[in-house]
């Protein structure tokens, strides 16, 4: 007699799918994306979509090999996503191999090697952009200057070819540092922040986002509402970015008040760099990210604060990717001793004792209001 | 009225599509199916034998044990069969149960006596209430006496009559609440002299407000009795939410709600209560709400107990098309069944057919991607994702580590799962792990002792042996010497 | 030069040291040989191939017998063992078929004792001449019984599960491998 099996409760489901969240991510960074597109011009467009198709095709191959479902693995639309961010994290003129090289490291080192979706220690698209940048500092640093769409000097899709897949004979004339770029070098070398920022940033040019960066860095504007748009919809919790926002927020405006030549504001901070992108994108990342709210508090308030640390007083001018992956790293740590309070026991875990103490005192309360 | 929120929680499709429909009394089958065990606790015994007849609200089988429930006859007939038939449990397995063939006369027997039972003590309507077979009805299906005779023992403070129903699709209680106000109100009151308490409240979800407005008319006369509205949230009817929610506190882990002087009922409890102290009732018949897409004429019935879920389907029109899944109870924690030969029992609350669309029928499930959607619905504040991914690799006592114990089963976690993942499956297999390893071990045991127990009779044995042996040499030698001193005087004289 | 010789040295000594350490606190006596044989069942039905509890708990402290040898302990016995010596066990490879009992066909028992001698945990009632009948409790399923039977009037077999014994069964692999 064939054993029955009996289907397990529950017997509906939520509308939620792996599918549909990562889309909804992918359609939050759109408008960001498109403005980059506009600012930088067509080559922007050519990264992009050759970070995609290499991500997708390097995520088709290693599921191949580990014999896995290809076609549910690629389905979910977590290596595009993933793609994507490393894209929205390079400069807009990079050739095409750093786009290859990247999406390749991200995808199969930074995922598919750690056993696939859910398994990766470390957060894919930031591992791809800090082996990128150690390997390449030259090219991963060279910033160019905005060149609008449909303006006089941006390139035509043609041109936009030869750039990404052949290179800029004067790319330096075209490119510069970036804000944080800047402020490294010059502070170093003594120069006080009243002399380095004018010209050089504007709030308004940080929001907007008419400055030399990666795809990401630009528009906080934009970022920033995307990510309010993932918080309406329930697709990230706000305890990551708040955290994270306001730990750099806090930092920054201490240090700012201490030495305001050295030490630049909150809204600086707060408006340059990636840290829009990853306070609301790349950190709330589930899979490195703790479970529980008061983990994620401490995971976005120690991202911030490393992130503060890296930019101001460590060898980088941006400290986004590596403070994320330091974080990744810790993330099973506060997993373990940060765990929700479960019903009926307290923070120990003990059962709740109603004969004294606090609950005995809530217990009377609630005796008391009877008539 | 002040109100509390419980953690997580989710808002399922209500469906609630026969929430207007009047319940209609459900003729009397041919055949009647009564499990022994309709109840948490031990299975009651029979007290009638095979082709005996019986008479409508006769005992049938008597409780057995402090934790039992005894069961009657629905209908008057002949006991054609006390033997296995499926029972209405996921494995489709059989339990023992009583066969009544009903002779349809209907003939009630005389011990039915209606009577004024405020005259009694509390002690008595707690035993009457035992005695009529009366189990949560909201499908725990625990003794209610069990839990009115607490009151003894701890003092309570607060009743609270759950009329939450969050479930989808069901409404058996929504229209009790509103068809039988008066009746309801009735058991309260008896529930509320049985347990030495002075307050109650009837918490009723807000998308019942026909169901308030009919209760707090009938209980505008007891100043010690409220109806509150509570918010509509799965699980709202679980007990352990509907205790914080009205008052704040949260049930000890491990413990009952009585340990902080709370105590809830189901609302068809009461009910069930007044029928059975007022009337002399016993507890034969139930409200079932037979709905879903599959249901030709989805209803709320009055059925008999035993009835067959089949006939319930029949009468409502059939089935229109094939289900993608037949349920007994509602789609967040009912069980699935096999084919719909089994009897409603006392906890049954629905039986409900669902096609594939509006069961969201879920592909095969992907590698958990930690969104912690899963940490959000936790009503019980839980970590599903490390419980389910220990219980996947075995390591049941870490997930015990995590609180597996105190998981309430309720499928909030799997309804949010974004990868499909059958979270409660897991914590439900991992909880029959450890249940497993417990009575393995217990075997075990059992196993050296009898083990122990034959070597020591072995060597028990061995001993005799060895004494009876030395025993005889001894005699011999005895009488060996004795004859040598025989034939030594015969010698000497 | 000098980093050659430091390191060297310090290599030397260290090496020195931890030698010393192994003899110093080598731990003599073996306890762990009977704390294995104290959780195995007892019943020396030999089963795992070895001529009872002791000289399995033996072969299984010293790793010369994997920690799933002993069939009627199953998995749980195994997961104990693996915990004690410290050494991971996959629990889910093991194949754990059901739990056997014996059987007395009552039509072939001519009533010898043979195998109420033999039972490891008593388990067997009768007397001589008369019908003997397994007692389904105390049981281990070790089938020592049905081998001294000269009518082979005793079977093992299956007894079904019953409600208050079953259980969920566990969720599909997730890993969704590709159709072959």
């Amino acid at each position: 007699m064939k054993q029955y099996i009996p289907t397990p409760s529950p017997h509906t489901h939520g509308s939620l799918s792996v599918a549909r969240i990562m889309l909804t991510v992918w359609l939050a960074l759109l408008p960001a994306s498109l403005y980059a597109i506009y600012l930088f011009g067509w080559p922007v467009l050519n990264l992009l979509l050759l970070t995609a198709a290499t991500a997708l095709l390097a995520e088709a191959a290693t599921l191949w090999l580990a014999g896995k479902d290809i076609r549910r693995g690629i389905g979910d639309g977590s290596g595009l996503l993933t793609a994507w961010l490393l894209a929205m994290t390079l400069p807009p003129w990079a050739p095409w191999w750093i786009a290859v090289v990247g999406a390749l490291f991200a995808v199969v080192v930074g995922k598919q090697v750690f056993g696939g979706i859910g398994q990766n220690l470390f957060n894919p698209a930031m591992l791809g952009r800090v082996a990128l940048l150690i390997a390449f500092p030259l090219e991963m640093t060279t910033w160019v200057s905005p060149q609008p769409l449909f303006s006089a000097a941006a390139p035509g899709f043609l041109d936009s070819l030869t750039i990404t897949f052949i290179g800029v004979p004067n790319i330096d004339a075209l490119s510069g540092a970036t804000v944080l770029g800047q402020m490294k070098t010059d502070l170093g070398r003594g120069v006080p922040l009243e002399a380095i920022l004018p010209g050089m940033f504007t709030l308004q040019q940080g929001a907007v986002g008419e400055m030399r960066g990666s795809l990401g860095e630009t528009s906080a504007l934009l970022i920033l509402g995307g990510g309010l748009f993932l918080l309406l919809r329930r697709l990230i919790t706000w305890h990551i970015p708040v955290a994270m926002l306001g730990s750099v927020a806090l930092l920054s405006t201490l240090m700012h008040l201490i030495d305001p030549a050295r030490y630049a504001d909150a809204p600086l901070h707060l408006l340059s760099g990636g840290l829009m992108l990853g306070a609301f994108f790349i950190a709330t990342d589930p899979v490195g990210s703790p479970s529980s709210p008061r983990g994620q508090l401490l995971f976005g308030a120690a991202c911030g604060a490393l992130i503060y640390i890296i930019r101001t007083w460590a060898g980088f001018p941006e400290g986004v990717a590596f403070a994320v992956l330091l974080m990744n790293a810790a993330t099973p740590l506060i997993d373990h001793y940060l765990r929700p309070r479960i019903y009926g026991r307290d923070r120990e875990g003990k059962p709740l004792d109603y004969s004294r103490g606090a609950f005995a005192r809530r217990l009377e309360r609630y005796q008391g209001r009877r008539p | 009225m002040r109100l509390f929120r419980f953690k997580g929680g989710a808002h399922p499709d209500e469906h609630k599509v026969t929430t207007e429909l009047p319940i209609s009394r459900m003729p009397m089958p041919a055949r009647l199916y009564l499990p022994l065990q309709q109840h948490i606790g031990a299975p009651a015994v029979p007290v009638v034998k095979v082709g005996e007849r019986v008479l409508k609200g006769q005992l049938l089988a008597k409780a057995s044990g402090p934790v039992s429930a005894p069961v009657h006859a629905s209908t008057s007939g002949v006991v054609t069969a006390i033997d296995e038939f499926t029972a209405p449990h996921p494995s489709g397995l059989p339990v023992r149960s009583i066969v009544l063939e009903a002779d349809g006369k209907e003939e009630w027997g005389d011990n039915i006596v209606p009577i004024d039972p405020f005259k009694l003590s509390p002690e008595e309507i707690a035993k009457r209430v035992g005695e009529a077979g009366i189990v949560g009805m909201g499908g725990a299906a625990f003794p209610a006496a069990v839990k009115l005779n607490l009151g003894s023992r701890q003092r309570i403070h607060t009743l609270i009559i759950n009329g939450g129903e969050c479930e989808p699709y069901l409404t058996c209680d929504d229209r009790l609440m509103q068809e039988r106000p008066g009746p309801i109100i009735d058991g309260v009151l008896l529930m509320l002299k049985a347990l030495n308490c002075e307050r109650a409240f009837i918490a009723v979800e807000n998308n019942k407000p026909a169901a308030q407005s009919a209760l707090r008319e009938a209980c505008a006369a007891y100043p010690g009795i409220e109806v509150v509205g509570v918010p509509t949230r799965y699980p709202m009817g679980s007990e352990k939410q509907m205790i914080q929610t009205l008052t704040g506190l949260e049930v000890p882990a491990g413990g009952l709600g009585a340990d902080i002087g709370v105590i809830v009922h189901n609302v068809a409890t009461a009910y069930a209560v007044q029928e059975a102290l007022r009337h002399g009732r016993p507890l034969i018949s139930r409200i079932v709400t037979v709905s879903g897409g599959a249901i030709r004429t989805p209803a709320n019935l009055e059925v008999p107990l035993g009835t067959l879920a089949e006939e319930l389907v029949k009468f409502c029109g059939g089935l229109s098309e094939t289900p993608q899944r037949q349920l007994l109870g509602g789609p967040m924690m009912g069980t699935s069944l096999p084919h719909l030969e089994v009897p409603i029992v006392k906890g049954s609350n629905g039986v409900l057919a669902l096609s594939a669309a509006e069961m969201r029928l879920q592909p095969a499930p992907q590698p958990c991607i930690r969104c912690g959607r899963c940490v959000q619905a936790c009503p019980v504040g839980l970590l599903p994702l490390e419980m389910a991914a220990r219980a996947r690799n075995g390591k049941v006592e870490e997930a015990l580590d995590y609180g597996l114990m105190d998981c309430i089963a309720c499928g909030t976690c799997s309804y949010v799962c974004p990868a499909s993942i059958p979270l409660t499956q897991y914590f439900n297999f991992a909880k029959g792990e450890l249940a497993r390893k417990r009575s393995e071990a217990q075997k075990a045991d059992r196993t050296r002792e009898l083990a122990r127990a034959r070597q020591a009779r072995l060597e028990r044995e061995a001993e005799e042996k060895r004494e009876a042996a030395a025993r005889r040499k001894a005699e011999r030698e005895a009488k060996k010497r004795a004859e040598q001193a025989a034939a030594e005087q015969e010698a000497a004289s | 030069m000098h980093a050659i010789v430091a390191l060297m040295v310090l290599g030397l000594f260290l090496g020195f040291l931890l030698g010393m350490a192994a003899k110093r606190f080598k731990v003599e006596s073996d306890p762990l040989v009977e704390e294995i044989d104290a959780l195995l069942p007892g019943t020396n039905c030999g089963q795992c191939g070895f001529p009872g509890c002791p000289a399995a708990a033996q072969a299984i402290a010293g790793g010369a017998a994997p920690v799933n040898v002993c069939p009627p302990g199953g998995r749980s016995l195994a997961e104990a063992l693996a915990a004690k010596l410290g050494v991971s066990f996959d629990a889910s490879a093991m194949e754990e078929g059901p739990a056997k009992l014996a059987r007395v066909d009552e039509s072939l028992c001519i009533g010898c004792v043979k195998c109420f001698r033999e039972c490891p945990t008593d388990a067997i009632v009768g007397a001589p001449k008369q019908i003997h009948v397994v007692f389904a409790q105390a049981c281990t399923g070790c089938g020592k019984c049905v081998e001294v039977c000269p009518t082979m009037c005793i079977e093992m077999f299956v007894p079904p599960t019953t409600l208050p014994e079953w259980r969920w069964p566990k969720p599909q692999n997730e890993v969704v491998a590709r159709a072959a």
